[in-house]
């Protein structure tokens, strides 16, 4: 029982989500938000796998994102649109680009491996813009879409909306268990103490790599939802702005869990929609929350009521 | 002799003009306690470190279990079943006791690329993993997070994890570093215990501890190995009587 | 394609390759000296861009507008150090990353705020608009030459400053080992200060250089801010040299495949086929090159730091 309280947050989240089309959040626009926000926190998980869990910062996690959406793209020009087909492409081309990129990346560490997941990402995203036959930089709009077993069952909002959140808690599980798991163990080890995990006769390599490709993995299928999500598909989306934002997603939740992503996905995509109608030039506001939140919240809005706890108690 | 566990063949290393392991042969014979001891900036740290396999050598062999292991990394050593422990205390903060030693225990059982079942519930390694603590006296902090602990508790957290993976050698750098006179005691009496059931290196600084605990000791000044015997043998031994000569820690003189 | 036209590209290539090494400087000092990673290092070659655009129009003289760029930009660098950057240097890497990329945000928009969201455009100096006859019929710009020479001026002060002066001899010392210098009683916070300053400034140079000949819009920082990246990683953080040099390598790269991967392609591809992977190739090269370095350098081609 300790797990359930330990997890209260993250799975009083989800009920929450899966409540909400009937608690008087099921308009249409309000469900377009929160898949939007479910896809990105699904994506924040993946990349809180590898930050918090592996201690891999990557500043390219959009691009995983963008390998999924583009698998749809390519797959759409070709009339492929089973999501059955779909759907593994996506996150197998996201979990191939992890792969060949990580193997690299992955001999390196701390600010190399930040700047190389950026350069990585960078060019996912200039290639993306240079397919001309897709839009180039203006993008390319989906036919329909995806299809299961020949209905297009995912046009329907309240479907889509619990299938981005059947996602969401998959994805979260997953990461969940891979982390409680042998080899989650040893990923912890070798970012708590490489050295010490070496002196065991853990080399780090094989396991970061490996929750790399995984995190990959599930940015693939996070994109294939975004891609389905939104119909349309551009550079733009994959930008290593989004990167920065999705790094911003699970350190404004905090690393101490993966739950951290999951708030701190809702709360930006919240705070984004919410600023954005207040003012035009919303994203300075958004820079200097982002600054206080890094200076001030060392432990994120999932420390938060610890943080306040202690400031109370010192008086 | 039996055959030995470990054997240094002429050891060598430089930084730049400073020669840091000069020519150095060893035998560690199974079961027996082998401490090294030798001024500051003896090379002691770089000797273990050499042995382990952090640090790479200019020239020489290092045989390990009838094995060349002279080009093998760290890990590598390690799966053979060298385990070391380091002088600043090499704990992972945020796991607890019995995780810090189960990771131990998984090291060397079977293949630690198992995504699914939970780690913390496999009863194997728990049960290895709780051996191990209580070995050391800790089984009692188990659940405590090696990061909360007490520095004498680390260094005993750190015994135990060494022992977890059932080692057929334990280099130990320093392990009674810091340790107030208490630990100390508890420490040495913890080691001695292990005397033929494990075969350990040291380095020590602790004169009185290694004349308590070492069945032979090897003495190493600027590099080179100038002395190895039994701890009434190198009291005698006139060459490492004036190497230390002027350090008031030795306790050449005293019984033990 | 013709020699004319790789002619060209390559000068166009150089020119890149110094506009970048002047972003890539001060970003690598500051890594090297402090272990700072400041993803906001490519606004102040944006602000320095603005700042040309705003004093050329109050000035109507593209000098004086240079003269007042520099001191502007430098004063930007030490308030944002002062503000959030030297409550940071304890942080770890994430850290740091996320509230440089929040002084993004911030200036960004910021500029688009103050001076509108509409480009500006800054008019060449009136002395530089003619151009150069590389070969019969061809001019190339003055003003593209008079980049490359004084970028490369720069450079030589840059290497003067760090090689042959105490300041410099210190960044180096503080590249190759920061905790020794701080022991041996530098104040190593002013000379942080120092290094970020000039750098900063140097970043503002290469956008009042580049003002005239592209367009001053918000975000034109960042895309060179990853080059530069690119061109540390290469380098090996720390090193002035090996920024010269990967920058220069990088400009070109860039710069020469965009021209040239098409036409090869042209020999296995239909046209039309070819000049699509053409493309999508010729923007993966330079990461493909920093891919092929890494792997036989993992820190980069002149590694500075002790490990």
């Amino acid at each position: 029982m300790g797990w359930l309280r330990k997890e209260a947050p993250a799975l009083l989240l989800l009920a929450a989500l899966g409540l909400a089309p009937f608690a008087g959040f099921g308009e249409g626009y309000i469900l377009t938000l929160l898949a939007r926000a479910m896809i990105l926190a699904m994506a924040a998980v993946s990349l809180s796998f590898i930050v918090g869990g592996a201690g891999l910062v990557s500043l390219g996690h959009a691009a995983m994102l963008g390998f999924g959406a583009y698998a749809v793209v390519i797959l759409d020009d070709l009339q492929v649109v089973d999501a059955m087909v779909v759907l593994p492409v996506a996150m197998l081309a996201a979990a191939g680009f992890a792969l060949v990129t990580g193997a690299i990346a992955i001999r390196t560490s701390g600010v190399h491996f930040i700047m190389i997941t950026l350069a990585f990402g960078q060019m996912a995203f200039f290639t993306a813009s240079s397919l001309s036959g897709y839009g180039g930089d203006d993008g390319y709009t989906l036919y329909a879409r995806s299809e299961v077993n020949g209905t297009r069952i995912l046009s329907d909002r309240l479907v889509f909306h619990f299938v981005c959140l059947g996602a969401l808690t998959a994805s979260w599980l997953l990461c969940h268990m891979l982390l409680a798991s042998r080899f989650g163990r040893v990923l912890r080890a070798v970012r708590g103490n490489p050295m010490r995990a070496q002196a065991l006769g853990f080399s780090p390599y094989p396991y970061r790599l490996t929750a790399y490709v995984i995190a990959g993995a599930i940015g693939g299928a996070a994109g294939f939802l975004f891609a389905n999500a939104t119909e349309f598909v551009a550079p733009a989306y994959i930008s290593w702005q989004r990167s920065g934002e999705l790094l911003f997603m699970v350190i404004l939740g905090g690393l101490s869990g993966l739950h951290g992503a999951l708030i701190g996905a809702l709360g930006f995509v919240l705070l984004e929609e919410w600023l954005a109608h207040q003012w035009e030039h919303w994203r300075m506001i958004f820079g200097v929350l982002l600054i206080l939140a890094v200076l001030f919240l060392p432990h994120g809005l999932a420390g938060l009521p610890a943080q306040l706890g202690r400031m109370l108690r010192r008086g | 002799m039996a055959e030995a566990v470990l054997a240094l063949r002429s050891l060598r290393k430089r930084f730049g003009a400073l020669t840091v392991t000069d020519d150095v042969s060893l035998d560690v014979a199974p079961g027996e306690i082998h401490a090294i001891i030798g001024p500051n900036g003896a090379g002691k740290t770089t000797l273990i470190n050499e042995i382990s396999g952090v640090l790479p050598i200019d020239s020489g062999r290092i045989l390990f279990a009838g094995r060349d292991v002279t080009g093998l990394p760290l890990h590598r050593r390690a799966r053979l079943g060298l385990a070391r422990s380091f002088q600043i205390t090499s704990i992972i903060p945020a796991f607890s006791a019995l995780e810090n030693t189960a990771l131990a225990v998984q090291a060397g059982d079977g293949t630690s690329f198992r995504f699914f079942r939970p780690a913390a519930t496999e009863r194997r390694l728990n049960t290895a993993a709780m051996a191990a603590l209580d070995q050391v006296g800790l089984a009692h902090r188990a659940a405590t997070p090696a990061g909360a602990m007490s520095h004498g508790e680390k260094r005993q957290l750190e015994l135990a994890i060494a022992l977890a993976t059932q080692p057929r050698l334990l280099l130990l750098d320093e392990p009674l570093a810091g340790a107030g006179p208490e630990e100390t005691e508890r420490l040495v009496g913890l080691l001695r215990g292990l005397r033929g059931r494990y075969t350990i290196v040291l380095v020590e600084h602790d004169m009185q501890a290694v004349f308590a605990m070492a069945d032979r000791i090897s003495v190493l000044v600027y590099g080179r190995l100038i002395a190895t015997g039994t701890p009434d043998r190198i009291r005698e031994n006139p060459e490492v009587r004036a190497a230390y000569l002027g350090e008031d820690d030795i306790p050449l003189m005293a019984s033990c | 394609m013709s020699l004319t036209l790789l002619l060209v590209q390559g000068l166009n290539g150089l020119q890149l390759g110094i506009l970048l090494f002047l972003v890539a400087a001060g970003l690598t000092l500051v890594f090297g000296v402090m272990d700072f990673i400041n993803l906001a290092h490519g606004v102040q070659y944006m602000l320095g861009a603005y700042f040309a655009a705003y004093f050329a129009a109050q000035t109507d003289s593209f000098w004086i507008a240079l003269l007042l760029a520099l001191p502007a930009t430098l004063l930007v660098g030490l308030v944002l150090e002062f503000l959030v950057f030297r409550h940071l240097y304890d942080r770890d890497h994430m850290a740091q990353v996320l509230a440089t990329f929040g002084v993004i945000l911030i200036l960004n928009d910021g500029v688009k705020l103050l001076f509108g969201s509409a480009p500006l455009q800054v008019p060449m100096p009136a002395a530089l608009t003619g151009g150069f006859p590389i070969m019969d019929g061809l001019l190339y710009p003055h003003y593209r030459l008079a980049i490359i020479a004084g970028g490369l001026a720069t450079a030589g002060l840059l290497w003067w400053l760090v090689e042959r002066t105490r300041v410099g001899m210190l960044i180096r010392a503080g590249a190759t080992n920061a905790p020794m210098v701080a022991a041996l009683g530098v104040d190593i916070r002013r000379l942080f200060m120092l290094v970020f300053g000039f750098g900063a400034m140097l970043a503002g140079f290469a956008g009042v250089m580049a003002a005239p000949i592209l367009s001053v819009e918000a975000g034109m920082g960042d895309n060179l801010l990853i080059l530069a990246f690119v061109v540390i990683v290469i380098g090996g953080i720390g090193s002035i040299r090996g920024a010269f040099l990967a920058a220069l390598l990088v400009g070109l790269v860039e710069t020469l495949g965009r021209t040239m991967a098409p036409d090869l392609m042209r020999l296995f591809l239909d046209p039309s086929a070819a000049r699509q992977v053409g493309a999508a190739l010729a923007s993966m090269l330079i990461y493909i090159a920093m891919a092929a370095i890494l792997a036989f350098r993992p820190a980069g081609l002149f590694p500075v730091r002790a490990s």
